[in-house]
């Protein structure tokens, strides 16, 4: 049926890629270029008092920057601007910028961060959930409360009465880093005459653009950002880079000459963001035969110090709280608080895996009190077409979960699983165990973001009958060079190597929104094939080209436009699709234009005298519309899984008075070749009328599965219930020692 | 005082590199990475930790595979090194390069020329590796995007091409 789509074609820029001759930011060096360095808070809160340069140093050969050097607005253009670029007079959190310096010489520069003395007056600080929530110090706003807001359906308080069972549980997951291989890093050349030009690491060139325009008193188009060849994102640089942008900016703006600062990988663990820590409260009640009446969820997130993007985070989390289920009384009470930690930010599946996390643990103790197997409790409860979410959202897509959970089961070979392990691990050092999770996550901004957005992508067709893709969505890894052109030249009707996309710079290409929030293929790759519709009726109505046509036709047709009328491009402007409603006062309605649906299975073993855990199997089978091209796609899922698990077992961010202790990825841990099982991934497509060629979104779904598959496969083996992420040996040994349900009565 | 103190003087090195010859003025505790990245132009060869830990910047050095964020200059003075911009031959791809762009081995990319330095000296090491050979010769490089499973698709894939040439 598909020419392209379907087919494993090769990766845009994977030549580049597998020779080392693709260009990273750090990889490129101009003629007199200074090297930028970060002077950082010490202290989590604080007055700043005196800075000071002791002597030593050539100090009159660098250039320094503190926040009254700023032009223009002392803040990174987010949500609410309440971030500054450089600390002025206080400090908020450990490793918050304050002074920035800038040298030819980058040995030099590393020595004068290092002496640099920031004399600082400590405040109380504020470190965690609880701190935060008690309000003994207020350190943000009036009440520590960065967001806050609740979603409601029906009313969860008139169901524990008529309960035969009410079962509540608290979910805890920390912080988790995107650990990006290549660091954040940026270039930057400005003057008051030329503007700003930023070279760099990044997912979003115009978040970028639209900080640098509130910092600088520049026209939109002086400021131009051009974004490199990326090592890797997940969110890491969705939100950071506007912060790292303006500071090489302002060392170029005061030094006249292009600044380089790539951070180190410390500085990149210490001072950049990372996945909310969160605590999750939920309550539910259940009929004798395990349906649910209500549940009523308390959502909490730490956000740091700064609100950035805690709010949408918030918003995502919230809405996935309750998960794929039908639950006629819904309330989820949600809220970010401030913590005197740096600002939490995004971070693949923003707000999702947590909440998810926490659901699918307590689905899983559900079934335990009804007394009910998982699978069974799930399938009593799951949505289907035509039912409502807790946002009172109504599933149009066509949706049989039923259908997804006992494939995946089979494919794990589940039931069978189950009682061989359950038989072996009475005999045992090693407890084997099987658990899973099942899940939705849904594609492109929450609710109104996308009208708010107004993206734009387009075309241009040049005279040779190449077309070039005009959109500012970035190439991190994930496969948006290739997916974005397979679904252009198919829709065009043409080869995929005549579709070309170059480098994002704000200068060529419209916006066409950020590349987050697994919108790039679903959201952005259908403007393109709108604009690919509106390039073929430009070239039919001119007479250059008939309904029925080839390669070579298609390139005389453009040829011959471009005599007559020049450059032919083709824009195409976001509109939602047709029946989408959202009310951000209460919360309610089309949350996503579509889900993507899924359910996990993992398999681990136990040792039960070290407590190490081992994942020895993962089946992941999921539904995301249209599959654009097999091999990406199965990458995205197999990258999510393993970092998923990463989230679960291995990676223990270790807070010291809200500063990351451990900024090295010696005892960072992520998961290595020898951690990770097979990972069989599997896709059902049901196309979704209003995706490119019937595709949905994909790339954060894969994280929000593992961890509660993981937990409760580790519960299944051992008859712990560990309600806790990471969960790492010497904590599972600790959980085991206070146990609520002792290891051996568990087995014995 | 200063509490800053100029490093030793610089030294001249001799590196071959791909199979040319360099000279360089370095100091001698320099990375190896960075005078492969700066002075000579190679940045193909990447940074991802600076401690050894992620394999991003390994290259071959006489034969064994090594992180040369780890490496002073000093260590390599008149000895050969393998970066990823020497192993393709007379314009061809090698046959590890073509499986890693085939196969999905590559996502973001900043890994990859480490990744396939150390499957290159993996298969030098067992030309027809198991999928646990694969795993233990890899686990000295850290991929955050693939998970893994397309890298080791990929030097199956190389492998059983090699065996069928």
């Amino acid at each position: 049926m598909f020419q392209t789509v379907g087919q494993p074609v090769p990766r845009k820029e994977g030549r580049e890629k597998v020779t080392g001759q693709a260009k990273y930011v750090d990889d490129l060096t101009f003629p007199g270029m200074l090297m930028g360095a970060t002077v950082r808070s010490p202290v989590a809160r604080g007055r700043i008092r005196s800075i000071e340069f002791p002597n030593g140093l050539p100090w009159e050969q660098f250039t320094i920057v503190t926040a009254k050097d700023i032009p223009g607005q002392n803040s990174v253009a987010l949500i609410s601007d309440d971030q500054p670029y450089l600390a002025d007079g206080f400090v908020n959190h450990p490793e918050e910028p304050v002074v920035l310096l800038a040298h030819p010489d980058k040995y030099l520069v590393e020595k004068a961060r290092q002496v640099v003395r920031l004399d600082i007056d400590p405040l109380p600080a504020v470190f965690g959930i609880e701190e935060s929530l008690a309000k003994e110090h207020i350190i943000w706003g009036e009440d520590n409360i960065l967001k806050a807001f609740a979603i409601e359906k029906g009313n969860v308080e008139s169901v524990w009465a008529e309960a035969a069972h009410v079962i509540e549980g608290e979910f805890r997951t920390g912080a988790q880093e995107q650990l990006y291989i290549e660091t954040n890093g940026m270039i930057a050349s400005a003057s008051p005459e030329n503007g700003i030009t930023i070279w760099g690491s990044m997912q979003c060139p115009y978040y970028v653009h639209k900080a640098l325009l509130k910092a600088f008193p520049l026209a939109p188009e002086k400021i131009r950002v051009i974004q490199m060849e990326t090592g890797g994102g997940f969110g890491g640089k969705e939100d950071y880079p506007s912060m790292l942008a303006g500071h090489a900016a302002l060392l170029a703006w005061k030094s006249g000459r292009p600044v380089k600062m790539v951070y180190d990988r410390a500085e990149d663990l210490a001072a950049t963001t990372k996945r909310h820590p969160s605590r999750t409260r939920i309550r539910t009640g259940v009929t004798e035969e395990g349906k649910l009446l209500g549940q009523d969820i308390e959502f909490v997130l730490d956000g740091g110090a700064y609100a950035t993007l805690s709010a949408v985070v918030l918003s995502r989390g919230a809405i996935h709280a309750a998960g794929p289920y039908q639950c006629p009384n819904v309330r989820i009470r949600s809220s970010a608080v401030a913590t005197n930690a740096p600002p939490h930010g995004a971070f693949r599946g923003f707000g999702a895996p947590q909440s998810i996390f926490a659901m699918e643990r307590h689905m899983d103790q559900v079934a335990r009190a009804v007394g009910l197997a998982p699978e069974e409790l799930r399938r009593r409860n799951f949505l289907h077409t035509g039912e409502t979410t807790a946002t009172r959202q109504v599933i149009r897509e066509k949706v049989n979960l039923e259908q997804l959970l006992d494939r995946a089961l089979d494919l794990a070979d589940y039931h069978a699983k189950t009682k061989v392990f359950t038989e072996q691990n009475q005999r045992s050092r090693m407890k084997r165990g099987i658990g899973f999770a099942s899940f939705m996550h849904g594609a492109g901004f929450t609710g109104s973001g996308e009208r708010y957005l107004q993206s734009v992508a387009g075309l241009e067709a040049l005279a040779d009958g190449r077309v070039r893709i005009l959109a500012s969505s970035t190439e991190i890894g994930q496969g948006t060079n290739t997916i974005l052109a397979q679904i252009v030249a198919e829709t065009l009707g043409i080869n995929y190597d005549h579709v070309e996309i170059p480098r994002p710079d704000t200068n060529e290409v419209p916006n066409s929104g950020p590349t987050v929030a697994s919108r790039t293929c679903m959201v952005v790759g259908k403007l393109l094939e709108s604009a690919a519709i509106g390039l073929k009726q430009t070239l039919t109505k001119a007479g250059l080209l008939d309904e029925d046509y080839s390669s070579g036709e298609f390139a005389d047709a453009c040829a011959r436009y471009a005599e007559r009328f020049g450059p032919l491009k083709s824009y195409c402007q976001y509109e939602a699709p047709p029946g989408i409603h959202w009310d951000d006062e209460s919360y309610s309605g089309d949350a996503y234009g579509a889900f993507a649906w899924a359910v996990y299975v993992a398999e681990v073993s136990v040792d039960t005298v070290t407590c190490e855990i081992t994942v020895d199997d993962f089946v992941a089978l999921q539904e995301v519309g249209r599959v654009i091209h097999p091999v990406l796609a199965a990458g995205q899922i197999e990258g999510g899984v393993a970092q998923g698990i990463g989230y679960a077992l291995f990676e223990n961010v270790v807070w010291k008075n809200g500063r990351m202790a451990n900024s090295q990825m010696t005892n960072y841990i992520m998961p290595t070749s020898v951690d990770v099982p097979r990972i069989r991934v599997y896709f059902e497509e049901t196309p979704y009328e209003y995706g490119p060629l019937g595709a949905k979104g994909i790339g954060e779904l894969p994280i929000d599965g593992p961890a509660p598959a993981v937990l409760n496969a580790i519960e299944n083996a051992i008859g712990l219930a560990v309600n806790e992420i990471p969960l790492m040996p010497e904590m599972l040994m600790r959980a085991r020692e206070r146990g609520n349900v002792p290891v051996e009565a568990a087995v014995g | 005082m200063s509490r800053w103190r100029r490093p030793l003087a610089k030294l001249r090195i001799e590196l071959h590199v791909n199979g040319h010859k360099h000279h360089v003025e370095a100091y001698p505790m320099a990375r190896l990475l960075d005078v492969l990245r700066e002075q000579l132009g190679l940045t193909g060869t990447k940074e991802g930790c600076g401690e050894g830990e992620c394999g991003a910047c390994a290259v071959v050095l006489d034969g064994e595979l090594v992180n040369s964020c780890l490496v002073p200059v000093l260590q390599v003075d008149g000895r050969e090194i393998l970066s990823i911009e020497g192993l393709p031959s007379d314009g061809h791809l090698h046959p590890l390069q073509e499986a890693f762009a085939e196969a999905g081995g590559t996502q973001c990319g900043i890994c990859t020329p480490g990744m396939i330095l150390a499957s290159y000296q993996l298969l030098k090491l067992h030309p027809h590796p198991t999928e646990e050979q694969i795993r233990e010769g890899l686990a000295g490089n850290l991929c955050r995007c693939t998970g893994y499973q397309k890298i080791f698709d990929a030097v199956k894939q190389a492998s059983q091409r090699a065996a069928g040439d």
